[in-house]
């Protein structure tokens, strides 16, 4: 069962993908959304199998490499962490191919779409089932891969394809730190093993490590090469730069790649290793201040972005920030939680932006928007749920995963939480009123479109409503539902030991003893979001433009996010591009060539010119050179064997 | 066992063949098309009967195999050949190639078509003689000689500046060939022997080892190429016709690394230590040097050709690593690296055939026309990123695990290696198949053709293949490097081991 989970989207990827010309768009469309409907309902099954009734199990598929002691397997490890995942990934992405065939409808190359939705599909569950680090970096390239894909489907636009090459050459800074992380581990433990290495945890913790001629403390050195990697692919702070570039694919892959499951990885990658986070504070620390800035920056970002996707983009940027807190404070189960609910209120915004772009011809400048609520009322009341629930408002999902990092944050008591905890409270109430005001420019208000598209808009058909109702009803029941399960009272026996938590971290216990007012405060803040955005939206609507006038500075300064590109343009990209230039014309050739082959050749070649014409003397020249050391050779030999 | 000289067979078959060539009489299309008939059956039968060895070979063992001895130049110098678990997938992989580039000329030759299969036959016997030799004297043979049709395959068949590269791979090669001869004369004189495992079982003192390990350094660095004698590379692909940039990248740029785990390492191992932090430090230099200029290049042929500069720093770097996983992982690079930068320089000639410039500006948008060439295009270009999943990958990974081990710093630099190949790949893809068609030429350019299909689906398979599943090289690699490994460890423990009890006596 475990191997059609992961393997039917590879099949599904590769029927579409090596004879979608010959079966049709229709057969590739209806072959790879089946496959991965059943590899969806199958995950389900797993999920009760194995976080209900705790049936763990691991399943060789194949070996890999083996090289003196470094032995690696393709093993598919199904526990209550993977099973997390692979409803959540096989969830959203079934869900997502079926919105597809309606939103693609128009495009030329949909089976080359559905194909590689459906490779992202496989090398997201080939990550999240991973037994051993390199299968995991395996699956996290591979993710990588689809994404670079998938962010430049649309290959004609130049945009795109600077956007697909940034994601892919930004997540390889990561993946620098990862394959490091490895090395580190194999060089300590002797294994990549998940077991192997989580066993030598304690061990590892009092280790020393020389590393760049320094010597550190082993196990923080891996975690935080570990950490590098997370920060590439999930896109935190200093490497996040790629994620909004990537809102340039088309609507449904950011709904799935860059918004529920492929930016979650590196919260699972982190979760996955809480055996070794755990017992080094420093890395929490670390993972801690990086989220919690991550969550306040993307936040400021999204408060004056114009571009409906964008929006989202920075908005499930900054949630990012708060699963890392949540992981850095030791909540990992609150972490893997709030993945959990945000993978369906996230994905259902991101389609529900897609379906309003679809209604009104291909437009994502929410400055052109505005009125919509009537014309399409059922995406409105999906965005209206979605929003809500991102928001979290009272028993929505939001409100369960969301309130309960903050609170933990809280419980803490130590330096770096209660930055986090400041952090994720200004961060609530920037989200809250980023996203009404996304609401109230995108559905209320007067139509600021002209009146030729407004008379094209036009609700989606079912098939790409169907799938936002089943989010929505996520958005709405999954909070509530699981956070028994997955935070409350019978999480040990949930997780069953795949997060491990040291003897003193009571965090998920402690926050529920924080001060009421800890508990209120991210209601007070959402709602105050909600507040200011409806007096700047709807009651005064001018009043956001004469406030950017006024303090231009700080508007510029968010509306360029900061000015990161521009600051990475002047430190990396344009040197590289000068020393590129530099070592070649001055390196290789003035100075290697110049002192080197031309230098001597120059001067060879006056010689050579006068004793063989220079055409193809060279060859034989040297055939010459080569018979006459054979020659003396053997000359010498015969002399000396007398 | 098998009792018929199989290794001499496989060596001399090509030549058997280019004897026929030479026998072909007629007007010069019965010629050409004879020549190039024979030739495709000559290395297929060459490919048929290596895969035959493979099969008979004993992966557990560690020592040589289908050894031939016999008296030849004088006492002591012997024609010796064997192959063991490191030459072995070479043979192959030549064997492999070579019909490949017959085919990729198929069309593309069509001057003095005679010669052309002649010098490709010939380099066929003499490359698979490389790395069959288990006589030094024989090697040096080989070795040297193979440099000779490819100087021709240049100079004859290569492009407008043809003269100059070939005149530069001249120079290079010259001072190392000859320090090489002379250590080789040195080293017969004071064993008496030419036959490589008693020269690996020697043990020369540590002084002289010093000497002999540079002057065969000299030769092998230039052959690598190692960072800073490898601007011969870039000039000697752009000039080579396609099918001789496929041998070049994919054979000949292997000899010298092969030559570092034949004699380096096992005959100078003290050495070998003693210098490893010297070439540790140029192989870092080469894979971030040489992965920056890839990044400026403005021809196609020269982006790649740098890109191999870098890749072969990881096999320097994981041989001089003397870790298990570092020396597999080079050979292990060295074999994926042979059929991917082949790949991309078939891939090159795809389009060179069509258009005639390598200029990268002079493409774009060609993912709209050539569907199969971008996908095809784009397996090679993430291979050579070194993405999982692809050979690519697995040597790349095992030469920094190993290296790791030795020297953080080289693994640092070396890993960089990620991010660096990633942007000037994916920049050249980008470049050459993405967007929309700007210039007037492309609009009605067509697909790769079934032959091109045909002729580059062995490398695809190869490539995913042993991607997901590289457990039978590393196995029928593993005991000959671990002998090595473990050999070279032995005699430093005993090299360093006795200088102790001296200081204590």
């Amino acid at each position: 069962m475990y191997q059609a989970i992961v393997f039917f989207p590879l099949l599904g990827a590769l029927i579409a993908g090596l004879f979608g010309r010959v079966i049709g768009h229709r057969n590739s469309e209806y072959i790879t959304t089946g496959l991965l409907i059943a590899s969806a309902l199958l995950s389900c099954v797993a999920f009760v199998d194995v976080g209900l009734n705790g049936n763990a199990s691991k399943i060789l598929v194949l070996s890999w490499l083996q090289s003196g002691s470094l032995v690696i397997d393709w093993t598919l490890r199904i526990d209550t962490l993977t099973v997390v995942m692979l409803v959540v990934v096989t969830g959203v992405s079934s869900l997502v191919h079926v919105y597809s065939i309606g939103y693609m409808s128009h495009d030329e190359h949909r089976a080359r779409f559905f194909a590689y939705l459906s490779l992202f599909t496989f090398m997201m569950l080939m990550l999240v089932t991973a037994d051993n680090f390199l299968q995991l970096f395996f699956g996290w390239e591979g993710v990588g891969l689809a994404s670079y894909l998938l962010i430049g489907f649309w290959f004609k636009k130049a945009s795109a394809n600077a956007a697909a090459m940034k994601a892919f050459v930004v997540n390889r800074v990561g993946d620098f730190g990862l394959i490091l992380g490895m090395s580190a581990i194999y060089y300590s433990v002797g294994s990549l093993q998940f077991d192997e290495v989580f066993a030598a945890a304690g061990a590892l913790a009092n280790g020393k490590f020389d590393f760049l001629g320094m010597t550190l403390p082993a196990l923080t050195t891996i975690c935080l090469l570990l950490f590098m990697g997370a920060m590439g692919k999930s896109a935190q702070f200093l490497l996040h730069t790629w994620l909004p570039d990537a809102m340039e694919g088309p609507t449904p892959v950011s709904a799935l790649i860059h918004a529920a499951t492929m930016v979650t990885a590196g919260v699972f990658l982190v979760a996955r290793c809480s055996p070794l986070f755990e017992l080094s504070q420093t890395a929490l620390n670390v993972v801690i201040v990086i989220g919690a800035i991550t969550a306040f920056f993307a936040a400021t970002v999204g408060l004056v972005q114009n571009d409906i996707k964008r929006v989202i983009a920075y908005s499930t940027c900054s949630q990012l920030g708060y699963m890392f807190v949540g992981l850095g404070i030791g909540a990992y189960q609150a972490a893997m939680f709030h993945l959990f609910t945000h993978a369906f209120f996230k994905a259902l915004l991101f389609l529900g932006a897609g379906s309003v772009i679809h209604a009104i011809g291909d437009e994502q400048d929410m400055r052109k928007m505005g009125g919509l609520r009537q014309l399409i009322p059922a995406t409105f009341l999906m965005m209206f749920i979605g929003t809500i629930a991102l928001t979290g408002f009272p028993l929505t999902a939001g409100y369960f995963s969301k309130d309960a990092i903050i609170e933990g944050a809280f419980a803490a008591h130590a330096a770096p939480h209660m930055f986090a905890f400041a952090m994720l409270i200004i961060a609530a109430f920037f989200t809250s009123f980023y996203s009404w005001r996304l609401m109230f420019l995108t559905f209320f208000g007067a139509p600021r479109c002209s009146n030729d598209t407004l008379s094209h808009v036009h609700e989606s058909p079912p098939v790409m409503l169907v799938p936002l109702i089943v989010l929505a009803f996520g958005a709405l029941i999954a909070g509530f539902a699981f956070s028994g399960l997955f935070i409350g009272d019978t999480q040990t026996a949930f997780w069953s030991g795949t997060i491990f938590t040291s003897a003193d971290n009571h965090v998920l216990h402690d926050l529920h003893n924080v001060p009421s007012w800890v508990k209120l405060s991210p209601l007070l803040m959402m709602l105050s979001g909600f507040v200011l955005a409806y007096i700047m939206y709807i009651r005064y609507p001018k009043w956001p433009g004469e406030i950017a006038e006024q303090h231009d500075l700080i508007y510029k300064f968010l509306l360029n996010k900061w000015y990161f590109d521009e600051i990475y343009d002047f430190l990396f990209v344009r040197p590289a591009k000068w020393i590129a230039r530099v070592l070649w014309k001055g390196g290789d050739g003035a100075i290697i060539d110049g002192l080197g082959p031309d230098g001597i050749a120059s001067s060879v070649q006056r010689v050579t010119r006068r004793i063989v014409g220079l055409q193809t003397g060279f060859v034989y020249h040297y055939a010459f050179v080569m018979l006459l050391g054979v020659a003396s050779f053997v000359t010498w030999l015969m002399l000396t064997a007398q | 066992m098998i009792d018929w000289p199989l290794l001499s067979t496989l060596t001399f078959l090509p030549l058997l063949g280019a004897l026929f060539i030479l026998l072909v009489r007629g007007d010069e299309e019965t010629v050409a098309a004879n020549s190039r008939a024979v030739a495709l059956w000559t290395t297929v039968v060459t490919l048929l009967l290596s895969i035959f060895m493979v099969t008979r070979f004993d992966g557990s063992e560690a020592g040589f195999q289908f050894v031939e001895r016999a008296q030849w130049l004088a006492p002591g110098i012997d024609y010796a050949m064997g192959v063991d678990g490191i030459s072995v997938l070479f043979v192959v992989l030549t064997a492999a190639l070579m019909p490949i580039c017959i085919l990729a000329s198929w069309v593309s030759v069509k001057t003095r078509v005679r010669e052309y299969m002649l010098a490709f036959l010939v380099l066929e016997t003499l490359m698979i003689g490389v790395f069959c030799s288990m006589d030094i004297i024989l090697f040096y043979l080989f070795f040297e000689a193979g440099l000779i049709p490819m100087f021709l395959i240049i100079g004859i068949w290569g492009g407008a500046r043809r003269i100059y590269a070939s005149f530069k791979f001249f120079l290079y090669t010259l001072v190392g060939s000859v320090l090489m001869l002379l250590a080789i004369l040195y080293m017969y004189w004071q064993t008496g022997t030419t036959f490589i495992p008693d020269l690996a079982a020697h043990g020369f003192d540590a002084d002289v080892q010093t000497w002999l390990w540079l002057a065969f350094f000299a030769s092998f660095a230039v052959k690598m190429p190692m960072w800073p004698v490898h601007t011969w590379l870039p000039d000697a692909h752009v000039e080579a016709p396609t099918a001789g940039s496929v041998i070049l990248a994919g054979v000949l740029l292997k000899m010298g690394g092969y030559g570092f785990l034949r004699f380096s390492l096992p005959m100078f191992p003290i050495a070998s230590d003693m210098f490893s932090p010297m070439v540790l430090a140029l192989s870092a230099i080469a894979i971030v040097y040489t992965s920056l200029v890839a990044f400026a290049q403005e021809d196609m042929k020269k982006l790649i050709a740098y890109s191999s500069v870098a890749h072969m720093g990881f096999v320097t770097m994981g041989i001089f690593s003397a870790t298990m996983q570092g020396v597999q992982g080079a050979v292990f690079q060295m074999l994926s690296h042979g059929w991917i930068s082949g790949a991309l320089f078939l891939c090159v000639g795809v389009v060179y055939d069509r258009m005639h410039t390598r200029e990268i500006v002079a493409y774009g948008g060609l993912a709209n026309r050539m569907p199969i060439f971008a996908t095809v295009f784009l397996l090679f270009t993430m291979a050579n990123v070194g993405l999982p999943g692809t050979s690519g990958f697995v040597g790349e990974f095992l030469t920094i695990i190993g290296t790791f081990q030795v020297s953080t710093w080289t693994a640092l630099f070396a890993a960089s290696g990620v991010i660096f190949s990633a942007v000037y790949a994916l920049s050249l893809y980008r470049r050459v198949s993405f967007g929309r068609i700007e210039h007037e030429g492309l609009q009605q350019i067509a697909d790769m053709d079934r032959r091109e299909i045909f002729i580059i689906a062995p490398l695809v398979i190869a490539t995913i293949v042993f991607g997901f599943w590289p457990m039978p090289i590393l196995e029928l690699t593993a005991p000959s490097i671990e002998a090595l490994v473990s050999g070279y460890q032995e005699a430093l423990a005993n090299h360093y081991y006795g200088l102790e009890v001296q200081a204590v006596e």
